[in-house]
């Protein structure tokens, strides 16, 4: 029954929902524009990697490692196009 | 009344209402041809539904050479206005109009449809699969390309062509200054074959990474397959921020955001950035393929291995990643500091290194190598210098000081399409050549083959080399007219007469297909040009099935190794084959795609929101589905290959 239990999913849902409340409270609260960004940044972030991970089963196929691969790959990319764009249009425009 | 006014061209001439006459002609021609012949049924079973990646491969080809034809009408147009000063033949909207709708048609409705045709008919057979990963969303991805394509091309008939350039740069494509609809079928159509696009590239990049023969490594891929692969993993990560740009542009012209306007927070300038963005590895998910092609035909004709196998992969995924660090270099101008002009530059000369370093491989390959010079070969010999000469031009714009000179004028023209038409349609037409035999049948004549290609080398270079010279003397890009003090009169001339040996090149291309259709042998077995890697080895015609029994790979040319080396390519008996089953699905959502497409265009909500419900309903029906394929018996296969000729 135990290895029935989907223990690791349940845990994943309610720390997802955790996730999205600590976000909520950054509009029901009153917080700078600093702390509140960097809450939302967070919370972001560690709410995609939970989804992927838990709910979208990353790495659990026998070539795990190329998940990861892609993803530092498209983080890179990702990071370039937005520090160039704002490179290109706003700090040295 | 006033319904349908807005369907009307703004700025109509005799030759849009004679082409409007031909299309309708051309419509009923072939729907009373069906109907006379029967073949309605035919052509929904064998075309319409059908998920095979040869006949979507093939469809694709056809359209790719279609729109080869209307961009090629587009093109010389252009150059019968601009062949003497102050012309009338156009006049400044059409001229803009033509400009416009040649850059997309040639780019996203010619070239890519042509380098996702190779891909679907050759990567399967490769790496010895059966077909594509996802077959049906092969299908989807086919049908969405067909009804965008579909889509843009109606624009010069119903309300107008957009007119903003290829670019469409923002502001002059918001609402302010584009005032007819055209400029919302660019957003929508691409948009549509765009998602068609991206599909492709997951398909590829599955196929490739989960469905090669057994014992075929990564590395020991032929190199046309390393190219595609390479090639989708760009358009993976390019295609969306196209998705996104053209989305927030839909958006600012339909629904009044300010994305991209000049007031309200809007940047105009964010389009061009994100434009270019997916722009420039564009470039590379044309030009890679090509690549790729270009090493299959000079190794196979050359009678040599291809030299330098691992440095071509390495090349290939550096430019990948390159590609993304460039695309500053098109606009230099645009106001930005020397800082980032600097960064750019240096990205953008390193990112010609590895392309070098593969011109180096095909010298050497050739080198000490029986060369038969075959049309395929010949378009790659002749591709060698013409592209290096675009890639040394390339260089010279990416200097940003020097670019201010060169920007935006005739000499930009002349250098892109220096790079893009040996590079990339001299690949296809060679590809189409080389690979021709093994899906029709019979080869393409070799003399008129020939023909075709001095007609279009020497076009080619009469076309675009004057254009260098008028461009640093000053004849701006995309200008309608020029006087004749301006002296550009006699080199425009000569481009015009370049032009139209282009034109009668590409006729040629038809008359050839029609004469060996005709007249060529239909014996020529299934390797007719003693070529190296696995697709060769199957039946010509390729069965349904591609391979009786899978191949078995230790190298990178298993295949010649089979010819040459005793290597045994096929072992065992036969076994029950598992293949996909047919779908009307992916032809009716695109279809359906293109009506909720045409209903943004006009802003006609109704008809928008339940053509929305009906695609809807077809991902939720194919949710729900239960499609277990079927299964082709071996006693089926022993005869089928007994009819073509016994397995190898």
């Amino acid at each position: 029954m135990k290895e029935l239990f989907p223990a690791k999913q349940v845990m994943g849902f309610v720390f997802s929902l955790v996730l999205t409340v600590v976000a909520l409270l950054v509009y029901f609260t009153d917080m700078s524009f600093t702390v509140g960004m960097t809450v939302l940044l967070v919370t972001a972030f560690v709410q995609a990697f939970l989804q992927l991970v838990v709910f979208m089963h990353a790495g659990e196929s026998k070539d795990g490692r190329s998940i990861y691969t892609t993803i530092f790959y498209g983080a890179i990319i990702a990071i370039v196009t937005v520090f160039g764009s704002l490179l290109i249009l706003i700090w040295d425009m | 009344m006033e319904f349908f006014q807005r369907f009307a061209i703004p700025h109509p001439s005799p030759a849009i209402y004679a082409s409007m006459v031909a299309i309708a002609l051309v419509s009923i021609g072939i729907v009373v041809g069906l109907t006379y012949f029967k073949k309605w049924g035919y052509l929904w079973r064998e075309w319409l539904t059908t998920v095979d990646h040869k006949k979507i491969g093939i469809m694709y080809l056809l359209s790719a050479i279609l729109m080869l034809f209307r961009g090629g009408a587009d093109a010389i147009m252009m150059r019968a206005q601009l062949a003497t000063p102050e012309a009338k033949l156009l006049d400044a909207q059409h001229y803009n109009e033509i400009f416009t709708t040649h850059g997309v048609v040639m780019i996203i409705f010619m070239a890519m449809p042509f380098i996702f045709a190779f891909m679907n008919l050759i990567v399967p057979l490769q790496i010895g699969a059966r077909d594509v990963a996802f077959p049906r969303l092969n299908a989807l991805s086919f049908w969405l390309f067909f009804f965008g394509a579909m889509l843009f091309n109606i624009s010069f008939v119903v309300g107008g062509s957009p007119d903003a350039g290829w670019t469409s740069y923002f502001p002059l494509a918001g609402n302010d200054f584009s005032t007819s609809v055209g400029t919302n079928y660019y957003m929508i159509a691409i948009q549509i074959s765009g998602i068609g696009s991206l599909m492709t590239g997951i398909n590829m990049i599955t196929t490739i990474l989960k469905m090669r023969a057994p014992g075929m490594k990564l590395m020991q891929m032929p190199m046309f397959t390393w190219s595609a692969f390479i090639a989708n993993v760009i358009i993976v990560f390019a295609f969306p921020v196209l998705t996104v740009a053209l989305i927030m542009g839909t958006t600012d012209r339909l629904f009044g955001t300010n994305f991209f306007t000049t007031g309200n927070g809007g940047m105009d300038m964010l389009w061009a950035n994100f434009f270019w963005v997916w722009g420039h590895p564009e470039v590379y998910i044309l030009i890679l393929p090509a690549f790729g092609l270009y090493s299959e035909i000079i190794s196979t004709f050359s009678s040599r291995n291809l030299y330098g196998y691992k440095s071509m992969v390495a090349s290939m995924v550096i430019i990948s990643l390159l590609s993304f660090l460039v695309w500053t270099h098109h606009f230099f101008t645009m106001g930005q500091g020397a800082l980032t002009n600097s960064i750019f530059s240096i990205t953008t000369m390193a990112i010609s290194v590895p392309t070098g370093v593969k011109i180096f491989n095909w010298l050497f390959t050739m080198w000490k190598g029986k060369i038969r010079f075959t049309v395929p070969m010949l378009y790659s010999i002749g591709f060698i210098p013409l592209f290096v000469i675009g890639g040394v031009t390339g260089v010279m714009l990416a200097m940003s000081a020097a670019d201010y000179q060169y920007h935006n004028t005739m000499f930009l023209v002349a250098h892109f399409h220096n790079a893009i038409i040996p590079g990339v349609v001299f690949a296809m037409l060679a590809g189409l050549t080389y690979y021709w035999p093994k899906f029709f049948g019979f080869m393409l004549n070799e003399k008129i083959g020939k023909s075709t290609f001095w007609l279009l080398s020497i076009g080619f270079v009469l076309a675009f080399f004057p254009m260098y010279i008028t461009g640093l003397d000053g004849q701006a890009r995309r200008m309608y007219t020029y006087s004749e003090a301006t002296g550009f009169g006699p080199l425009n001339m000569v481009s015009f007469f370049g032009a139209g040996l282009m034109a009668l090149g590409f006729v040629t291309i038809v008359w050839n297909i029609y004469y060996s259709f005709k007249n060529s042998p239909r014996d020529i077995g299934s390797d007719p040009w003693d070529a190296r890697s696995l697709e060769w080895a199957t039946h010509t015609p390729v069965p349904v099935y591609n391979f009786a029994r899978m191949p078995q790979v230790n190298s990178s040319e298993a295949f010649w190794d089979s010819k040459k080396k005793g290597h045994q390519l096929f072992k065992g008996e036969y076994q029950e084959i598992h293949m996909p089953n047919n779908s009307g699905v992916p032809f009716v959502m695109s279809a359906i795609f293109f009506v909720a497409g045409f209903s943004f265009v006009f802003a006609l909500w109704v008809p928008a929101v339940i053509a929305l419900i009906g695609i809807f309903i077809c991902m939720g029906l194919r949710s729900f589905e239960l499609d277990h394929g079927y299964h082709i018996h071996v006693e089926e296969i022993e005869e089928t290959e007994k009819k073509l000729g016994g397995a190898k």
